[in-house]
Protein backbone atom coordinates (compact mmCIF):
# COMPACT_ATOMS: atom_id res chain seq x y z
CA UNK A 1 0.00 0.00 0.00
CA UNK A 2 1.06 3.76 -0.96
CA UNK A 3 -0.21 6.80 0.31
CA UNK A 4 -0.28 10.11 -1.44
CA UNK A 5 -0.94 13.34 -0.01
CA UNK A 6 -1.15 16.46 -2.14
CA UNK A 7 -2.81 19.31 -0.10
CA UNK A 8 -0.87 21.39 2.33
CA UNK A 9 -0.97 20.47 5.96
CA UNK A 10 -1.98 23.88 6.44
CA UNK A 11 -5.11 24.04 5.01
CA UNK A 12 -6.53 20.31 5.05
CA UNK A 13 -6.52 18.02 7.29
CA UNK A 14 -5.66 15.46 4.41
CA UNK A 15 -1.86 15.11 5.70
CA UNK A 16 -2.61 14.59 9.01
CA UNK A 17 -5.40 11.85 8.77
CA UNK A 18 -3.03 9.88 6.27
CA UNK A 19 -0.68 9.95 9.35
CA UNK A 20 -3.35 8.12 11.52
CA UNK A 21 -4.41 5.72 9.16
CA UNK A 22 -1.62 4.39 7.67
CA UNK A 23 -0.36 1.33 8.78
CA UNK A 24 3.32 0.52 10.15
CA UNK A 25 5.13 -0.27 6.78
CA UNK A 26 2.98 1.30 4.03
CA UNK A 27 4.76 4.23 2.52
CA UNK A 28 3.89 7.56 1.95
CA UNK A 29 4.39 9.96 -0.87
CA UNK A 30 4.06 13.61 -0.51
CA UNK A 31 3.70 15.60 -3.87
CA UNK A 32 2.07 18.75 -5.06
CA UNK A 33 1.43 21.15 -2.28
CA UNK A 34 1.59 18.18 0.43
CA UNK A 35 5.58 18.76 -0.28
CA UNK A 36 5.71 21.73 2.46
CA UNK A 37 5.01 18.99 5.00
CA UNK A 38 8.46 17.48 4.23
CA UNK A 39 10.51 20.62 4.39
CA UNK A 40 12.55 21.04 7.74
CA UNK A 41 11.50 23.76 10.56
CA UNK A 42 8.00 23.92 9.20
CA UNK A 43 5.78 22.46 12.46
CA UNK A 44 3.99 19.76 9.68
CA UNK A 45 7.61 18.48 9.76
CA UNK A 46 7.88 17.52 13.10
CA UNK A 47 4.79 15.12 13.04
CA UNK A 48 6.21 13.43 9.98
CA UNK A 49 9.26 13.02 11.47
CA UNK A 50 7.84 10.72 13.50
CA UNK A 51 6.44 8.67 10.58
CA UNK A 52 9.42 8.54 9.04
CA UNK A 53 10.32 5.69 12.00
CA UNK A 54 7.12 3.32 10.45
CA UNK A 55 7.28 4.53 7.53
CA UNK A 56 8.95 5.02 3.94
CA UNK A 57 8.54 8.68 3.09
CA UNK A 58 8.93 9.88 -0.09
CA UNK A 59 8.65 13.42 -1.43
CA UNK A 60 8.32 14.79 -5.39
CA UNK A 61 11.46 16.80 -6.13
CA UNK A 62 10.00 19.00 -8.69
CA UNK A 63 7.25 19.80 -6.58
CA UNK A 64 9.40 20.77 -3.69
CA UNK A 65 11.67 22.88 -6.66
CA UNK A 66 8.50 24.72 -8.27
CA UNK A 67 7.86 26.03 -4.68
CA UNK A 68 10.98 27.17 -3.72
CA UNK A 69 12.02 24.80 -1.62
CA UNK A 70 15.60 22.80 -1.32
CA UNK A 71 15.75 18.96 -2.05
CA UNK A 72 18.52 19.10 0.63
CA UNK A 73 16.65 20.76 3.19
CA UNK A 74 13.63 17.95 3.90
CA UNK A 75 13.02 16.11 7.01
CA UNK A 76 15.55 13.00 7.67
CA UNK A 77 15.22 10.05 6.15
CA UNK A 78 12.85 11.45 3.85
CA UNK A 79 13.31 10.00 0.25
CA UNK A 80 13.47 12.65 -2.79
CA UNK A 81 12.09 11.23 -5.73
CA UNK A 82 11.45 12.36 -9.83
CA UNK A 83 8.43 11.23 -12.12
CA UNK A 84 9.78 8.02 -12.93
CA UNK A 85 9.99 7.12 -9.51
CA UNK A 86 6.71 8.09 -8.44
CA UNK A 87 5.27 5.69 -11.55
CA UNK A 88 7.93 2.82 -10.32
CA UNK A 89 6.96 3.51 -6.33
CA UNK A 90 2.97 2.92 -7.52
CA UNK A 91 3.48 -0.08 -9.36
CA UNK A 92 6.08 -1.52 -6.44
CA UNK A 93 3.44 -1.05 -3.72
CA UNK A 94 0.29 -2.20 -5.58
CA UNK A 95 -3.22 -0.31 -3.89
CA UNK A 96 -2.76 3.12 -3.76
CA UNK A 97 -4.67 5.33 -1.68
CA UNK A 98 -4.64 8.92 -2.28
CA UNK A 99 -5.49 11.66 0.37
CA UNK A 100 -6.83 14.26 -1.30
CA UNK B 1 -16.83 49.60 -10.82
CA UNK B 2 -19.35 51.62 -8.73
CA UNK B 3 -20.26 55.89 -9.03
CA UNK B 4 -17.88 56.80 -5.98
CA UNK B 5 -14.72 55.54 -7.49
CA UNK B 6 -15.65 56.69 -10.86
CA UNK B 7 -16.06 60.17 -8.97
CA UNK B 8 -12.62 60.08 -7.38
CA UNK B 9 -13.57 58.47 -3.86
CA UNK B 10 -10.12 56.66 -3.13
CA UNK B 11 -11.01 53.35 -1.02
CA UNK B 12 -8.69 51.12 1.04
CA UNK B 13 -8.50 48.12 -1.04
CA UNK B 14 -7.25 44.87 0.77
CA UNK B 15 -6.51 41.64 -1.20
CA UNK B 16 -5.93 38.78 1.21
CA UNK B 17 -3.63 36.03 0.05
CA UNK B 18 -4.25 32.98 1.64
CA UNK B 19 -3.11 29.72 -0.72
CA UNK B 20 -0.12 27.92 -1.88
CA UNK B 21 0.92 28.84 -5.44
CA UNK B 22 0.61 26.26 -7.64
CA UNK B 23 -1.91 23.71 -5.92
CA UNK B 24 -5.13 25.60 -7.04
CA UNK B 25 -4.98 28.60 -9.50
CA UNK B 26 -6.16 31.28 -6.56
CA UNK B 27 -2.43 32.82 -6.07
CA UNK B 28 -2.23 33.84 -10.06
CA UNK B 29 -5.75 34.74 -10.30
CA UNK B 30 -6.09 36.99 -6.93
CA UNK B 31 -2.48 38.93 -7.97
CA UNK B 32 -4.12 39.00 -12.14
CA UNK B 33 -6.91 40.68 -9.83
CA UNK B 34 -4.43 43.14 -7.68
CA UNK B 35 -2.32 44.20 -11.05
CA UNK B 36 -5.81 44.78 -12.79
CA UNK B 37 -6.93 46.87 -10.06
CA UNK B 38 -3.77 49.51 -10.51
CA UNK B 39 -5.69 51.07 -13.10
CA UNK B 40 -8.50 52.19 -10.84
CA UNK B 41 -5.64 54.48 -8.64
CA UNK B 42 -7.29 52.68 -5.10
CA UNK B 43 -5.16 52.36 -1.79
CA UNK B 44 -4.16 48.58 -2.56
CA UNK B 45 -3.15 46.55 0.25
CA UNK B 46 -1.92 43.22 -0.17
CA UNK B 47 -2.05 40.90 2.81
CA UNK B 48 -0.52 37.33 3.07
CA UNK B 49 -1.66 34.91 5.14
CA UNK B 50 -1.77 31.05 6.08
CA UNK B 51 -0.39 29.27 2.92
CA UNK B 52 -0.37 32.91 1.28
CA UNK B 53 2.64 33.48 2.99
CA UNK B 54 4.38 30.63 0.48
CA UNK B 55 3.21 32.68 -2.58
CA UNK B 56 6.59 34.87 -1.97
CA UNK B 57 9.12 31.98 -1.35
CA UNK B 58 12.26 32.63 -2.88
CA UNK B 59 14.21 30.34 -5.36
CA UNK B 60 11.09 29.16 -7.27
CA UNK B 61 12.14 26.66 -9.90
CA UNK B 62 8.74 25.59 -11.73
CA UNK B 63 10.92 24.10 -14.86
CA UNK B 64 10.35 20.38 -13.66
CA UNK B 65 6.29 21.40 -12.89
CA UNK B 66 5.35 23.09 -16.23
CA UNK B 67 3.95 25.79 -15.06
CA UNK B 68 4.35 29.73 -14.89
CA UNK B 69 6.49 30.97 -12.33
CA UNK B 70 4.51 34.02 -11.18
CA UNK B 71 7.30 34.60 -8.19
CA UNK B 72 8.66 37.11 -10.18
CA UNK B 73 5.62 38.93 -11.24
CA UNK B 74 5.65 40.10 -7.49
CA UNK B 75 8.83 41.99 -7.68
CA UNK B 76 7.07 43.85 -10.71
CA UNK B 77 4.35 45.51 -8.67
CA UNK B 78 6.78 48.40 -7.32
CA UNK B 79 6.17 49.27 -10.80
CA UNK B 80 2.48 49.28 -10.39
CA UNK B 81 2.77 51.15 -7.84
CA UNK B 82 1.41 48.66 -5.25
CA UNK B 83 3.81 48.52 -2.23
CA UNK B 84 1.62 48.37 0.77
CA UNK B 85 2.50 44.35 1.22
CA UNK B 86 2.05 42.74 4.82
CA UNK B 87 3.16 39.61 5.74
CA UNK B 88 1.82 37.60 8.93
CA UNK B 89 4.47 36.76 11.08
CA UNK B 90 2.58 33.53 12.77
CA UNK B 91 1.95 32.39 9.48
CA UNK B 92 6.11 31.98 8.38
CA UNK B 93 6.95 31.22 11.50
CA UNK B 94 4.77 28.17 11.60
CA UNK B 95 6.21 27.42 7.99
CA UNK B 96 9.68 27.48 9.50
CA UNK B 97 10.31 31.01 6.75
CA UNK B 98 11.27 34.17 7.40
CA UNK B 99 11.56 37.70 6.12
CA UNK B 100 14.51 36.95 4.06
CA UNK B 101 13.05 34.26 2.65
CA UNK B 102 10.94 36.51 0.63
CA UNK B 103 11.13 37.48 -2.83
CA UNK B 104 10.07 41.45 -1.98
CA UNK B 105 10.34 44.11 0.54
CA UNK B 106 6.72 43.30 3.15
CA UNK B 107 6.03 44.56 6.14
CA UNK B 108 6.14 41.67 8.81
CA UNK B 109 3.15 42.37 11.48
CA UNK B 110 1.54 39.88 14.08
CA UNK B 111 -1.59 37.88 14.16
CA UNK B 112 -3.55 40.92 15.74
CA UNK B 113 -1.54 43.70 13.62
CA UNK B 114 -3.50 41.95 11.03
CA UNK B 115 -6.57 42.47 12.32
CA UNK B 116 -6.15 45.50 12.93
CA UNK B 117 -5.28 46.40 9.26
CA UNK B 118 -7.63 43.76 7.76
CA UNK B 119 -10.40 45.71 10.16
CA UNK B 120 -9.53 49.18 9.05
CA UNK B 121 -10.58 48.20 4.94
CA UNK B 122 -13.22 49.49 3.19
CA UNK B 123 -13.15 46.24 0.82
CA UNK B 124 -11.61 42.75 1.33
CA UNK B 125 -11.67 40.26 -1.43
CA UNK B 126 -9.69 36.93 -0.08
CA UNK B 127 -8.54 33.81 -1.97
CA UNK C 1 -6.03 31.93 -35.94
CA UNK C 2 -2.46 31.35 -37.09
CA UNK C 3 0.68 33.42 -38.59
CA UNK C 4 2.52 31.34 -41.35
CA UNK C 5 6.71 32.25 -41.65
CA UNK C 6 9.27 30.27 -43.81
CA UNK C 7 6.80 27.76 -44.41
CA UNK C 8 6.14 27.52 -40.80
CA UNK C 9 2.36 27.33 -39.16
CA UNK C 10 2.39 29.25 -35.75
CA UNK C 11 -0.67 29.47 -33.57
CA UNK C 12 -2.00 32.60 -32.16
CA UNK C 13 -5.39 33.42 -30.32
CA UNK C 14 -8.41 35.48 -32.06
CA UNK C 15 -6.93 38.59 -31.42
CA UNK C 16 -3.97 37.58 -32.62
CA UNK C 17 -1.17 36.97 -29.67
CA UNK C 18 0.87 34.17 -30.03
CA UNK C 19 -0.31 30.68 -27.98
CA UNK C 20 2.90 29.90 -27.35
CA UNK C 21 5.96 32.38 -26.98
CA UNK C 22 8.60 30.40 -27.39
CA UNK C 23 7.82 30.14 -30.83
CA UNK C 24 8.74 33.82 -31.51
CA UNK C 25 11.58 34.86 -33.77
CA UNK C 26 12.32 38.27 -35.96
CA UNK C 27 10.73 36.90 -38.68
CA UNK C 28 7.74 36.41 -37.14
CA UNK C 29 7.59 39.33 -35.42
CA UNK C 30 7.53 41.06 -39.28
CA UNK C 31 4.93 38.98 -39.98
CA UNK C 32 2.76 40.49 -37.54
CA UNK C 33 3.83 43.57 -38.15
CA UNK C 34 2.80 43.76 -41.69
CA UNK C 35 -0.64 42.19 -40.37
CA UNK C 36 -0.80 45.24 -38.01
CA UNK C 37 0.46 47.74 -40.83
CA UNK C 38 3.54 48.55 -38.85
CA UNK C 39 6.58 49.28 -40.23
CA UNK C 40 9.26 48.30 -37.91
CA UNK C 41 12.06 50.89 -37.06
CA UNK C 42 14.99 50.63 -35.16
CA UNK C 43 12.63 52.70 -32.53
CA UNK C 44 10.09 50.42 -32.83
CA UNK C 45 12.51 47.47 -31.40
CA UNK C 46 13.64 49.47 -28.82
CA UNK C 47 10.43 49.22 -27.60
CA UNK C 48 9.60 45.46 -28.09
CA UNK C 49 12.94 44.74 -26.98
CA UNK C 50 12.12 46.49 -23.88
CA UNK C 51 8.94 44.74 -23.41
CA UNK C 52 10.77 41.38 -24.17
CA UNK C 53 12.93 41.87 -21.19
CA UNK C 54 10.05 43.27 -18.90
CA UNK C 55 8.65 39.95 -19.44
CA UNK C 56 11.91 37.63 -18.91
CA UNK C 57 12.04 39.88 -15.59
CA UNK C 58 8.70 40.14 -14.55
CA UNK C 59 6.52 36.95 -16.07
CA UNK C 60 3.80 39.73 -17.60
CA UNK C 61 3.50 41.97 -19.84
CA UNK C 62 3.29 45.90 -18.10
CA UNK C 63 0.61 47.84 -18.81
CA UNK C 64 0.90 50.95 -20.99
CA UNK C 65 1.19 53.40 -17.57
CA UNK C 66 3.91 50.97 -15.96
CA UNK C 67 5.40 50.63 -19.87
CA UNK C 68 5.89 54.49 -20.38
CA UNK C 69 7.27 54.91 -16.63
CA UNK C 70 9.72 52.10 -16.94
CA UNK C 71 11.17 53.50 -20.48
CA UNK C 72 11.44 57.31 -19.42
CA UNK C 73 13.31 55.80 -16.83
CA UNK C 74 15.48 53.93 -19.60
CA UNK C 75 15.74 55.60 -22.19
CA UNK C 76 14.51 59.37 -21.10
CA UNK C 77 11.63 61.20 -21.01
CA UNK C 78 11.66 61.90 -25.06
CA UNK C 79 10.76 57.74 -24.89
CA UNK C 80 8.75 57.30 -22.26
CA UNK C 81 5.82 59.15 -22.69
CA UNK C 82 2.18 58.20 -24.66
CA UNK C 83 2.70 60.70 -27.62
CA UNK C 84 5.71 58.92 -28.82
CA UNK C 85 4.45 55.71 -28.27
CA UNK C 86 1.31 55.89 -30.05
CA UNK C 87 3.10 57.24 -33.41
CA UNK C 88 5.03 54.24 -32.99
CA UNK C 89 2.08 51.65 -32.58
CA UNK C 90 -1.12 53.59 -33.14
CA UNK C 91 -3.62 50.75 -31.70
CA UNK C 92 -2.49 51.29 -28.49
CA UNK C 93 1.90 50.37 -27.85
CA UNK C 94 1.15 48.19 -24.92
CA UNK C 95 -0.74 45.77 -26.79
CA UNK C 96 0.68 46.24 -30.93
CA UNK C 97 3.89 46.19 -29.18
CA UNK C 98 3.75 43.05 -27.22
CA UNK C 99 1.48 41.20 -29.92
CA UNK C 100 4.63 42.08 -32.49
CA UNK C 101 6.82 41.00 -29.48
CA UNK C 102 5.07 37.93 -29.11
CA UNK C 103 4.11 38.12 -25.74
CA UNK C 104 0.54 38.09 -24.40
CA UNK C 105 -1.51 40.96 -23.84
CA UNK C 106 -0.57 43.39 -21.05
CA UNK C 107 -1.74 42.49 -17.43
CA UNK C 108 -3.79 45.51 -15.77
CA UNK C 109 -5.20 46.67 -19.41
CA UNK C 110 -8.27 47.24 -19.57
Amino acid sequence: MIHTVNKSPYERNAFDSCLKHAVKGSAILLYEDGVYAAVKGCTAAARLADAVADHPVFVLGPDLKARGMDPANVVDGVRVVDYGDFVDLVVEHGTVQAWL
Amino acid sequence: MDEEMESGVVKKFMFVNRKAPYGTIYALEVLEMVLISAAFDQDVHLAFVDDGVYELKKGQDTAGIGMKNFSNTYRALEGYDIEKLYVEKESLEERGLTEADLVVPVEVVSRAGMAELMDGMDVVLSA
Amino acid sequence: MAYTSNGRTVEADEEGYLVNIGEWNEELALQIAKDENVDLTPEHWEVINFLREYYAEYQIAPAIRVLTKALAKRLGPDKGNNKYLYELFPYGPAKQACKIGGLPKPTGCI
